[in-house]
């Protein structure tokens, strides 16, 4: 894992100082509302419905167990003993207050962690694939770069005020376990002759409208990585649309410019900063990528004991193929049935630190699905591992399931939204528990986002809920057929919407169309391509 | 076309610079007039304007003033960097709603000189340029970044 | 009736205009009428809350006050999936009140 040095340190260290400086001004009215708000927010500081709430960035989603336990501490000292892993591998705390935020942010900095640019119209916390540096299907870690690129994106003097926020996702398999098109740029790492290079992806997006991104290059030398990005950048805060809020992500400017404009535009730029120099020394890639060198994998057992069917269950769903043939990946998952999806207590979060000091080298994951990940698990360990999560209820063998749902915060606690999200993941991970159909369904992603802006990631489930305000009462919108993945595509709404009770429903009719009308083999998200959207709408409106 | 002494900030206005050389003692014109005037060296530049138009004229210019007409509005940064990657070595001035959080990463940019409407708090202000001893990206301000430094060590 | 509401500056607190100063329970709320964009400037002034603003209420058949919309409802309450963390006013109100 990355360790900060003294400059890390330093840097975030004046974070703090400087957080503290402007809260302190805000309280003693040298600050408006106006004014400050934009200053919290590129530390993370929301106002929500409840309470203001603190957005703790974990780099591409990667946590040591003293930073986990950091995490707990935080919860129970400034907040209400729990906190809500988020779709960005972030972690949120809903109860925290203006006066103790500089206090937080201090406790955090000592773990070598902050909050800072996780939100506000800048760079924000760059996400990666889950599975980085376990994965059996990688070219190579994608950390480094994306710690790369974090430094660099930090406190980055130009690009601190775009015309709005701005996602980088990195990966370097095949797979895409990271929604990486779904960013504002989506970087994959490829291998082509032998050597090492960056795809880059711009201008896709979820949100009011959502959008693929088109490759813009299919190899950036991977000594150019940084420059490559700044000349996107650059044309973005130069060009994007800054008269419309709506309009304001790259997204827009890539469409209206055209993917080929757009690409022309920042290889100029790109050109040009060549000849500046910009690039970090290459020695400071190595120096970073150092850091994420293998832990001491150990020769071991690679047959699973399957006798207990619970314990297989879970293995076989739970478990992603490791680099090493003696060690898998475990999710530890935050769905229990009826329970609030990525919300952990303070306990559990300790607990899980304990296991992935016990199994996993001290190393930990966010998952993008609001799951936790011990990414470095000895296979003979498991039973163990299975035996101390399923007695803490953190056991639930449901990874990409039905059960498996993605849902943002919705009405409960988010300002912006316009209904509740997480009563209906617990409606539905209930139902089909009680009905036994999980099983039965396979690999089927539900994502519920409570209003417009797609943080439940609504438009790449393969059923996707969206809830809506219809005068003044929820409603909810049901769309099919999205992707995150390396399949990525759009979901499209099916038809008018449903009350709570009748969305529920509908999400159970759309599986007992699927559940008829599959063929060997098939996942809701390929009989959906196979037979189209019709048989689903005539079940639900015929 | 805006009448010269209209526009731009008087030198009585600027409330932090970073230079010795004597301030442009007049108005500035648009983008547009100066690349009609040949004589005009000193030029105001909106958040819409391309600063890459002014390129040709570098060399007759000794002020430009950056304005921000609401401090969200970051494109007068790339226009910054752009003058000075461009090697314009006068007088870059921010001006309109320039506020103190704004002011280090400005100093990055290549701004010397600042001339905010509302006056900032002399100590906060002071306390915001020395904000950060250390940097990570390489801007207009050639200050060794982080990644440098670690490389001597 | 109008009511005021905000967010408590110093802790995010969900508070509700009471005459005199600003209750954390929603029934304590008092109907402002035409003053609302004076008290509003003073308090926002005051810095003693966030960005308050002014609703629309209604009484209920129990004498409850209660906002028009659901989002105020909830933002009384506290989050409906996490009962236990709900101001008190809540256990009286019931949570059918929310929707």
């Amino acid at each position: 894992m990355y360790r900060y040095d003294l400059y890390d340190q330093q840097m975030v260290d004046a974070r703090v100082a400087e957080f503290r400086d402007q809260a302190r001004r805000r309280l003693e009215g040298k600050l408006t509302e106006d004014q400050f708000k934009p200053l919290r927010l590129m530390n993370g500081l929301y106002l929500q419905l409840h309470a203001y709430m603190l957005r703790v960035a974990i780099p591409y989603g990667t946590l040591s167990s003293r930073q986990m336990e950091a995490l707990a501490d935080i919860a129970d000292k400034y907040d209400r003993g729990y906190g809500h892993f988020t779709t960005r591998q972030n972690i949120q705390y809903n109860w925290i207050r203006l006066e103790d935020a500089a206090d937080a942010l201090e406790d955090l900095s000592k773990v070598e962690m902050h909050a800072i640019q996780t939100s506000g119209n800048c760079i924000r916390n760059i996400s990666s694939d889950h599975f980085a540096g376990a994965a059996h299907d990688e070219v190579a870690d994608p950390r480094p770069y994306a710690e790369l690129l974090r430094q660099w994106s930090s406190f980055h003097p130009e690009f601190t005020y775009l015309p709005r926020k701005f996602k980088i996702a990195v990966i370097a398999s095949e797979k895409d376990r990271a929604a990486m098109r779904l960013h504002d740029i989506g970087i994959r790492i490829v291998s082509r002759d032998g050597e090492l290079g960056a795809q880059f992806y711009v201008g896709g997006g979820m949100g009011r409208t959502p959008m693929i991104a088109p490759l813009v290059r299919d190899f950036v030398p991977l000594d150019q990585l940084v420059t490559y990005a700044e000349a996107c950048l650059r044309v973005y805060n130069r060009y994007g649309r800054r008269d419309n809020k709506y309009k304001a992500r790259i997204k827009i400017l890539v469409h209206e410019l055209g993917a080929e404009e757009y690409t022309r535009q920042v290889e100029e730029e790109f050109a040009h900063l060549l000849s500046v120099g910009v690039e970090p020394p290459r020695e400071e890639l190595a120096r970073i990528a150092a850091f994420f060198a293998d832990p001491p994998f150990a020769e071991g057992a690679r047959v699973i004991d399957r006798s207990d069917p619970d314990f297989a269950l879970w293995v076989d769903r739970n478990t992603h193929r490791h680099k090493h043939d003696a060690y898998v990946s475990a999710v530890i998952s935050l769905k229990p049935v009826g329970g609030i999806p990525g919300d952990a207590t303070s306990e559990q979060m300790r607990l899980v630190a304990r296991l992935a000091r016990d199994y996993s080298f001290d190393e930990l994951r966010v998952m993008h699905t609001q799951n936790l990940l011990l990414p470095h698990v000895a296979i003979a360990d498991l039973p163990a591992l299975w035996a101390e999560l399923d007695a803490a209820g953190l056991g639930s063998p449901n990874m990409d399931t039905i059960e498996d749902i993605i849902a943002c915060p919705g009405l409960d606690y988010c300002s912006l939204a316009n209904a509740r999200s997480i009563p209906l993941a617990q409606r539905i991970s209930e139902r089909f528990a009680a009905t036994g159909r999980t099983g039965e369904l396979g690999e089927l992603k539900l994502k519920i986002s409570g209003c417009i802006n797609a943080c439940g990631h609504h438009h790449a489930g393969h059923i996707g809920i969206l809830g809506v305000d219809k005068k003044g009462t929820e409603n909810y919108q049901l769309s099919l057929g999205g992707s995150e993945a390396e399949d990525v595509a759009l979901a499209r709404i099916t038809g008018p919407g449903f009350d709570e009770d009748g969305v529920i429903a509908a999400v159970e009719k759309v599986t007992d169309v699927y559940l008829a009308a599959r063929e060997q083999g098939e996942r809701f998200l390929d009989t959906y391509r196979r037979i189209g959207m019709e048989p689903f709408k005539e079940a639900l409106y015929g | 076309m805006a009448d010269a002494r209209d526009l731009g900030t008087s030198p009585d206005e600027v409330q932090f610079r970073f230079r010795d050389d004597e301030p442009v003692d007049h108005g500035t014109v648009t983008v547009d007039a100066a690349l009609e005037q040949t004589n005009a060296n000193a030029v105001r530049i909106e958040p819409g304007d391309d600063a890459r138009a002014l390129l040709p004229f570098l060399d007759r210019l000794a002020l430009v003033e950056i304005n921000f007409p609401a401090f969200g509005d970051g494109r007068g940064y790339s226009a910054a960097r752009i003058l000075r990657e461009a090697g314009y070595a006068g007088e870059l001035r921010a001006v309109g709603d320039v506020l103190v959080d704004q002011l280090s990463h400005m100093r990055r940019c290549g701004f010397d000189s600042f001339a905010p409407d509302r006056r900032l708090d002399h100590e906060d202000a002071k306390r915001a340029f020395a904000t950060w001893n250390n940097v990570y990206q390489s801007a207009a301000d050639a200050r060794r970044t982080i990644a440098e430094k670690r490389r001597e060590t | 009736m109008k009511i005021l509401t905000g967010n408590d500056l110093r802790t995010g607190a969900v508070v509700w205009w009471s005459g005199a100063g600003w209750s954390l329970f929603v029934d304590d709320a008092v109907d402002v009428g035409d003053d609302a964009q004076e008290i509003l400037a003073r308090e926002e002034a005051a810095r003693r809350v966030n960005v308050p603003y002014a609703i629309e209420a209604s009484l209920d058949e129990a004498g409850h006050v209660r906002p028009a919309h659901i989002k105020d409802r909830v933002r009384a309450l506290g989050p409906t999936v996490r009962r236990d963390l709900a101001v008190p006013t809540a256990q009286k109100t019931g949570w059918d009140w929310v929707i």
